[in-house]
C-alpha cells in the first residue's frame, strides 16, 4: 500500500485542478439558480405531421403574436421546414424579452442568430422554446445549424430588430412584412 | 510463431487505419476548397455532403477503430509477454470489421448515405450504410473480448501481481468501448435497421438522439486512451527518463472510464427532448472528467521535466531545451500537449451549459475537435506508428528527419486550419455547410478565414501523404535490423487491488448509467411521442 503515497507536488496539483473545476461548476450553478440561466429544455411533444392543423402552428397563427404574454414578453411562433424558418421575415423590438416557440415539420433543424444566445435544436415531434433579448437594433440572419438535407446551406430567415420607439405591435399573427 | 501472428495482425489493422486516414485527408482538402466558394467548378452540395459523410466516417470510425485494435493486440502480447489468445477469433473480428467498412463505403461513395457520421434520423440513408456501421462495431467487440480475456488470464496466472500499465489501460479501454458502443448498438438494432429495412414506418427521434449521445461522448475517450498510453508508457522512456507516477496514471485511466460514460447530454444541451435537470447533472460530470486530463498533463510534463534535467537542462525552463526534440515520440508528445492546452480552453466553453448556446453547431465545433482529435490524439497515433513500424517489419525507420518534418507539418497545418475555424464559429458560421452566401453582410466577413483554412489544409494533406509514404518506404525499403525493442515501460510493483482490476468500477458504472440515463430513456415510453416517418435529403 505504500505505493499510494502521493507526492507532495501531485497533491498540490490535484487541489488546483479540483479548485478550478469547482470554480467553473460553481459559476454555472450560481447563474442557473439565481438568474434561471438554462439551455432550452422544454419537454413538450407535438405531432409534426399535422402542424398545419394544430391550434398553435397553423399557417395563420405564425409569426410575432399580437397579444403579449402576461409578463410582457412577446411570443414568436415559427415553423422550421426545408429550407427556411416560416415566416421567412419577422420584426421584433429591441430590449424586450422574446419567447420563441418553434416546431419542425420534417427533419432536425437548428436555429441560431449569430452572436446572440438565441440558439436551439428543433427536433420533429417536439416544441422548442427559447427566450432571448436583443439589445441592438439591426438585421440579423437566423441560420439553420443542423444538417437537414442538401439545401441546408441555404436555410435561413431574416430577423429585424427594431428600436423600441419605432416598434408597432402587429395586429394579427403571421403574415409579417 | 505467435509473435509473427501478432505482428501481422497489428500491421493489417494499421494499414486499414492509415489507408483510411490518407484517403480521408483528400476528402478533407476538397471540403476546405469547396466551402471557400472560390472555386465555382467544385461547388456542389451533393458532392460536399457525400464527402463530409465519408471523411467523417473514415476518420472517426475507421481510422480509430482499426488503429486501436492493432495497438491493443500489440500491447497485450508485448506487455503481458504471452501469446495472443485465440488468433482465429481476432482475424474473424478483423474480417467482420472490413466487411462492414466495405458495405458502408458503397452507399457513402455513391451519395446514398450523405447523412454525416452522426446519421441522425429522420433523414434516412441506404440500409447498407447502417448494416456496415453495425458490423464495424460488432467486429470491434471481438477485440474487446480478446483484450479482457487476456487481462483476466494474466491475473489468474499471477495472483497478487500488478498488471503492466499499458495493458491495464488497454483493458480499461476495451471495457469502456463495450459500455460506450451499447448506446449506438441499441439505436441501430432496435430503431435504425428495422426502419431502414422498411419493417417500421416511423422512428422515435428523441430516443434515437438520446441513445446516440450515450455513445457520442465516451467514444472520444475510446480514441484518446491509446494516445494517453503512449504519453504515459512510451514518452518518458523516449525522453530518457521514467514515468513520474504509476499510481496517478492508473487513477487517471480509471477516472476516464468511470466519469467519461454518464455525461453524453452535453451534446444535447440545445435539445428540447431532455429536461434541464438532466442536462445539469451531465454538465457536472462533464467538468469532473477534465480531472484525469489535468492529471495526465501534469504527470507527462513532470516526467519530461525529470528527463530534461537528467540530460543537463537547468533553470526554470532549461529542461525544455534539453529534451530530445529530434526523437519523434518526444516531439509528438510536446506538440500534442500544446494542442491539448489550446483545445482544453475551447472544451470548457463547449461544456458550459448555457454558454454553449453561442457555439453550438457553429464552425467552432469542428474547429475544436480537429484541434484536439485530429491534432492531439492523431499526432500520438502517428508517433506510435513511427515507433512500432520498425518493430513490426524488422526494418529501420526510413528517415527520422522526414518523420520530424511530417510531425511539425501536422502541427503547423492544424494550428493554421483550426484557428480561423474557431473564429468563423464565433462569427456565427454554422458547421456542416458547403459554399454559401446568405446574402448578409455577416457572411462577407467569413472569407479571409476560409482562405487561411485552405492554407492549413494543404499543409495537412502534404503531411499526411508524407506519413503514409514513410510507412510504406520503411516496410519495403528500410534497412533490415533485428530490432526487438523493449516492451513499453511496465511497472510490476504492487498497486492496490482497486487499481489493478475493474470489478468495482464496472458496478459503479452500472449505477451511474442507470442514474443518468434511466429516466431520460424511460420517458420516451411514458410520454405521448409522435414519431416522424423517413425523409430523404
Ligand atoms: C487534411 C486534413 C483535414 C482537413 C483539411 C479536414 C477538413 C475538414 C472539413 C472542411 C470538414 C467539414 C466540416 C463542416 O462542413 O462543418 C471536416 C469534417 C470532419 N473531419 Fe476533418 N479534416 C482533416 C483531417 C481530419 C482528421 C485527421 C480527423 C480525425 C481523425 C478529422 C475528422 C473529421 C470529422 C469527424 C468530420 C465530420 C464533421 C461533421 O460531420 O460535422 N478530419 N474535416
Ligand atoms: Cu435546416
Ligand atoms: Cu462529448
Amino acid at each position: 500500500m505504500s505505493r499510494l503515497e502521493i507526492d507532495e507536488l501531485e497533491r498540490k496539483w490535484l487541489s488546483v485542478s479540483l479548485a478550478m473545476i469547482g470554480l467553473f461548476v460553481g459559476a454555472i450553478v450560481v447563474t442557473a439558480v439565481s438568474q434561471g440561466v438554462h439551455p432550452p429544455s422544454h419537454v413538450e411533444t407535438i405531432d409534426s405531421a399535422s402542424l398545419h392543423l394544430s391550434q398553435e402552428f397553423a399557417e395563420d397563427k405564425l409569426g410575432v403574436q399580437p397579444t403579449p404574454l402576461a409578463d410582457g414578453s412577446l411570443q414568436v411562433r415559427l415553423v422550421a421546414g426545408r429550407y427556411g424558418f416560416y415566416p421567412r421575415e419577422i420584426e421584433v423590438p429591441a430590449g424586450r424579452r422574446i419567447v420563441f416557440r418553434m416546431a419542425s415539420m420534417d427533419v432536425l433543424h437548428g436555429a441560431h442568430i449569430p452572436m446572440t444566445n438565441m440558439s436551439t435544436m428543433i427536433v420533429p415531434g417536439y416544441v422548442s422554446e427559447v427566450v432571448s433579448v436583443f439589445p441592438k437594433p439591426g438585421e440579423y440572419p437566423m441560420l439553420c445549424n443542423e444538417y437537414c438535407g442538401l439545401g441546408h446551406d441555404h436555410m435561413w430567415s431574416k430577423v429585424t430588430v427594431i428600436a423600441q420607439e419605432n416598434w408597432r405591435e402587429p395586429a394579427t399573427g403571421g403574415k409579417q412584412p | 510463431m505467435n509473435d509473427a501472428t501478432v505482428n501481422r495482425l497489428t500491421l493489417f489493422n494499421f494499414w486499414v487505419a492509415f489507408g483510411a486516414f490518407g484517403l480521408a485527408c483528400f476528402f478533407g482538402m476538397y471540403q476546405v476548397l469547396e466551402r471557400s466558394g472560390l472555386f465555382t467548378f467544385l461547388q456542389s452540395p451533393a458532392a460536399y455532403f457525400a464527402s463530409v459523410s465519408t471523411h467523417g466516417v473514415l476518420m472517426a470510425f475507421v481510422l480509430t477503430t482499426f488503429f486501436i485494435m492493432g495497438f491493443g493486440y500489440h500491447t497485450a502480447a508485448r506487455s503481458l509477454r504471452r501469446p495472443l489468445w485465440n488468433p482465429p477469433l481476432a482475424w474473424a473480428g478483423y474480417g467482420v470489421c472490413v466487411v462492414g467498412v466495405a458495405l458502408a463505403a458503397i452507399p457513402l461513395l455513391l451519395g446514398k448515405a450523405s447523412v454525416l457520421y452522426t446519421f441522425y434520423p429522420p433523414i434516412q440513408a441506404n440500409v447498407f450504410f447502417y448494416l456496415g456501421a453495425t458490423l464495424l462495431v460488432v467486429g470491434s467487440w471481438f477485440w474487446c473480448v480478446i483484450m479482457l480475456v487476456m487481462f483476466a488470464q494474466w491475473k489468474r496466472d499471477r495472483p497478487g501481481e500488478t498488471v503492466p500499465l499499458p495493458m491495464f489501460a488497454t483493458a480499461a479501454n476495451a471495457l469502456l468501448w463495450l459500455w460506450t458502443s451499447a448506446g449506438v448498438a441499441l439505436e441501430s438494432v432496435f430503431q435504425l435497421l428495422p426502419w431502414a429495412l422498411g419493417l417500421t414506418d416511423t422512428i422515435d427521434v428523441g430516443l434515437a438522439r438520446t441513445l446516440f449521445a450515450w455513445t457520442l461522448h465516451p467514444i472520444v475517450y475510446f480514441w484518446l486512451i491509446p494516445a494517453y498510453i503512449a504519453l504515459y508508457c512510451y514518452v518518458p522512456q523516449a525522453a530518457g527518463g521514467k514515468l513520474f507516477s504509476d499510481v496517478l496514471a492508473r487513477t487517471a485511466f480509471v477516472l476516464i472510464l468511470v466519469l467519461g460514460l454518464p455525461i453524453g447530454f452535453h451534446h444535447l444541451y440545445m435539445d428540447p427532448e431532455q429536461g434541464a435537470g438532466w442536462k445539469f447533472l451531465h454538465m457536472v460530470g462533464t467538468f469532473a472528467v477534465a480531472i484525469p486530463t489535468l492529471l495526465t498533463g501534469f504527470t507527462v510534463i513532470a516526467s519530461l521535466e525529470m528527463a530534461g534535467r537528467k540530460r543537463g537542462g537547468a533553470g526554470l525552463f532549461g529542461w525544455i531545451g534539453a529534451l530530445p526534440w529530434k526523437n519523434p515520440m518526444v516531439l509528438a508528445a510536446i506538440l500534442s500537449l500544446l494542442m491539448l492546452v489550446l483545445g482544453g480552453f475551447g472544451g470548457i466553453v463547449n461544456a458550459s451549459y448555457a454558454m454553449n448556446a453561442m457555439v453550438h453547431n457553429t464552425a467552432w465545433v469542428p474547429g475544436h475537435f480537429h484541434l484536439i482529435f485530429a491534432g492531439t490524439v492523431i499526432t500520438m497515433y502517428l508517433a506510435v506508428a513511427y515507433k512500432l513500424w520498425p518493430e513490426l517489419c524488422g526494418r529501420r525507420l526510413y528517415s527520422v528527419d522526414l518523420a520530424l518534418v511530417q510531425l511539425w507539418g501536422w502541427f503547423i497545418g492544424m494550428v493554421i486550419m483550426t484557428t480561423p475555424w474557431h473564429i468563423l464559429g464565433l462569427l456565427g458560421q454554422p458547421r456542416r455547410i458547403s459554399a454559401v452566401q446568405y446574402n448578409s453582410v455577416l457572411t462577407l466577413s467569413w472569407e479571409p478565414y476560409e482562405l487561411a483554412m485552405i492554407a492549413g489544409g494543404s499543409i495537412l494533406l502534404a503531411s499526411a501523404c508524407l506519413f503514409v509514404y514513410l510507412l510504406y518506404k520503411t516496410q519495403t525499403a528500410g534497412e533490415k535490423v533485428d530490432a526487438r525493442e523493449d516492451a513499453a515501460a511496465d511497472s510490476n510493483h504492487g498497486a492496490p487491488a482497486w487499481l489493478n482490476g475493474f470489478a468495482l468500477w464496472n458496478r459503479l458504472i452500472l449505477v451511474l448509467m442507470v442514474l443518468s440515463y434511466g429516466y431520460p430513456i424511460l420517458q420516451f415510453f411514458l410520454l405521448k411521442t409522435h414519431s416522424p416517418t423517413a425523409w430523404g435529403y
